[in-house]
């Protein structure tokens, strides 16, 4: 048995890449949770809206560095980041304006919302891969990792290794940075409040006098800069691919009705329940069981209850188990 | 001060409203009688611009108001509350008060980053004023208490307090009293009154409590079947057959019908 060795490959393959995940579904299901709040329909279009983002920051960077512009050890898709949430923001306003508008003014129920965001999700698609077409593309650039394997090893002496990629602890920081400040705003500022009044008690909140089409745009800005802040850390996490996207809406969604729609600390929880239990579901656990179970007890397996390929499949059941047994999510979702 | 003309708001076959007309006085507090499904709060959900009216006008000193979204009309000095008391629940009492004045300079996204003095100062005058209004509510104890936890009459006292914070023309209230016991009816009754000649508020009460209609109401407009039945004092309406009929139905007819 060798604890040290055990818990340090646990962190390397599970609980690193985990946090880093639930960072990012995080960020897109507070984004969803946001637009279910406000505007009350489930948004199809987020996993799109978030391609696109990170589309623009793709692009951006590309742009950066043939004209040598770096962050050093940094990704320079930072600096791109802030002009790809502001042509973000102008899609979603403009799709707004165009489409979700008229739909407000009929005050139709929120299950045509839905279906209208699906054919914004369609077209978005359609749109990212017109663009940048859809294959892979890889836009990292700067230093690849915090800690390396080697530095580690040669660091501590144990047989283990321990990785942390920039993108990683980016991805953390950047998450942390995003939610203090969204939280920050929704709860101590005017207009976030006109937000949470808005989506506590519409009737309520019109006859004080709070604007709904204000209260609209600004959480278009805001969904905007979650999508592409989230589109653009998974894409320099993993890598940039269109359907990546399109399949990510499934564990977005599951993250925010887990944690309770409408909710934004339950889309937080949600995220990192999905992530943690896409993880340990789909990773070979013989590695780690090499070193905590007595020698005799070695595994001959792979000690792996699902592959990969079906990672998806375990948001979906997540996602079925709470609907049975918790529908308003962990953290009783519908008020922000 | 509000004058509705010939007002229809047709639900597909359902005539909720169907062909009101009046005219409320300036500074007056006018009461609102009649049976239940007489078109009361559909009146004032179209006044107040909940729904659009099927046909009609509704004008506030001549202007013409008909339609027009009710944040808009917020802005112009209409104000209502509900019949079932509405709240911000995950906010307190004072937050529920410091929500209504609208304009803050809070609201603009530009001084929600670099004006905070600002808006300090702003939230410093509202938060005096709400703990004010409060104390004028006799709620002061409830400042810090989250909205929905509060019991269903201090609800109502709350949403009173919501017209308190800004300066209101015109307030429709939509039965204040129900569900409130008799102490804080009286409290309700007297804020009321005090607003109305302190403050110059005009007041509209929907209610069902004669005894408060009485006391506050005058004149008082009975409703019956979405049309107005009668105008007068609460004596006269009282005294009037069609009112009375409305209310309990006459025997009579129903015999003729049945037999026809």
């Amino acid at each position: 048995m060798d604890t040290l060795n055990a818990l340090v490959a646990f962190s390397n393959f599970v609980a690193i890449p985990a946090v880093a995940y639930g960072s990012q579904l995080a960020l897109g299901a507070l984004g969803v949770t946001l637009v279910y709040g406000v505007l009350r329909f489930s948004n199809f279009a987020h996993g799109d809206t978030m391609a696109f983002g990170a589309m623009i920051v793709v692009l951006l960077t590309w742009l950066l560095q043939s004209w040598g512009v770096s962050l050093g050890p940094l990704p320079t898709a930072l600096l791109a980041l802030p002009v790809g949430i502001i042509v973000t923001a102008g899609l979603l306003v403009a799709t707004d304006q165009l489409v979700y508008r008229f739909y407000r003014k009929h005050k139709s129920p929120p299950v045509i919302f839905l279906i209208v965001s699906l054919g914004v999700m369609f077209i978005m698609n359609g749109l990212v891969r017109f663009v940048i077409g859809p294959g892979d593309q890889r836009f990292f650039d700067g230093q690849r990792f915090i800690v390396s394997v080697r530095e580690f090893k040669a660091m501590t002496g144990l047989r283990e290794g321990l990785a942390i990629k920039t993108t990683q602890g980016l991805t953390v920081v950047t998450a942390v940075i995003v939610v203090a400040v969204l939280f920050w705003f929704l709860n101590k500022t005017r207009t976030g409040k006109s937000m949470r009044a808005y989506s506590d008690n519409e009737d309520l909140a019109l006859l004080s006098g709070i604007n709904p089409e204000r209260v609209v745009l600004v959480t278009w800005l805001i969904v905007a800069a979650l999508a592409t802040v989230a589109g653009a850390l998974y894409g320099l996490d993993k890598s940039f691919k269109p359907f990546v996207y399109f399949q990510l809406l499934l564990p977005v969604f599951a993250s925010a009705i887990v944690g309770g729609l409408g909710n934004p600390v339950g889309a937080i929880a949600g995220g990192f329940v999905i992530a943690f239990s896409e993880v340990t579901v789909t990773y070979a656990w013989k590695k780690v069981l090499v070193y905590a179970l007595p020698d005799q007890w070695e595994p001959s397996g792979l000690m792996q209850l699902l592959t990969t390929d079906y990672k998806f499949a375990v948001s979906f059941v997540i996602l079925v188990i709470v609907l049975l047994f918790r529908p308003t999510g962990l953290f009783r979702g519908k008020a922000l | 001060m509000i004058k509705v003309e010939n007002l229809h708001k047709h639900f597909g076959g359902f005539h909720a409203v169907d062909g009101a007309s009046l005219e409320i006085a300036e500074g007056s507090i006018t009461g609102l009688i009649g049976p239940n499904g007489a078109g009361k709060t559909t009146l004032f959900n179209v006044i107040a611009g909940v729904h659009a009216p099927t046909s009609g006008r509704v004008t506030l000193k001549g202007e013409d108001i008909t339609g027009l979204p009710p944040h808009e009309l917020f802005h112009k000095g209409v104000l209502r509350t509900f019949q079932i008391a509405h709240e911000f629940s995950s906010m307190t009492c004072r937050e529920n008060l410091m929500m209504v004045p609208a304009g803050q300079s809070g609201e603009t996204l530009w001084n929600t980053w670099f004006g905070r003095k600002k808006i300090a100062e702003e939230e410093e005058a509202l938060r005096a004023k709400a703990d004010e209004v409060l104390e004028f509510l006799t709620i002061s104890h409830l400042a810090d208490h989250k909205a929905g936890q509060v019991s269903g009459g201090q609800k109502k006292l709350l949403e009173l307090g919501r017209t308190m914070m800004v300066d209101a023309k015109i307030v429709f209230l939509d039965e204040v009293g129900a569900g409130v016991n008799r102490t804080l009816l009286n409290t309700i009754g007297d804020a009321i009154i005090r607003l109305n000649k302190e403050r110059g508020y005009t007041f509209v009460v929907i209610e069902h409590d004669m005894d408060f209609i009485g006391r506050l109401c005058d004149p008082v407009i009975c409703m019956a079947e979405g049309k107005v039945l009668a105008e007068g004092t609460l004596e006269e309406i009282k005294a009037n057959e069609h009112v009375i009929e409305a209310y309990l139905g006459t025997g009579l007819k129903n015999k003729q019908k049945g037999a026809a």
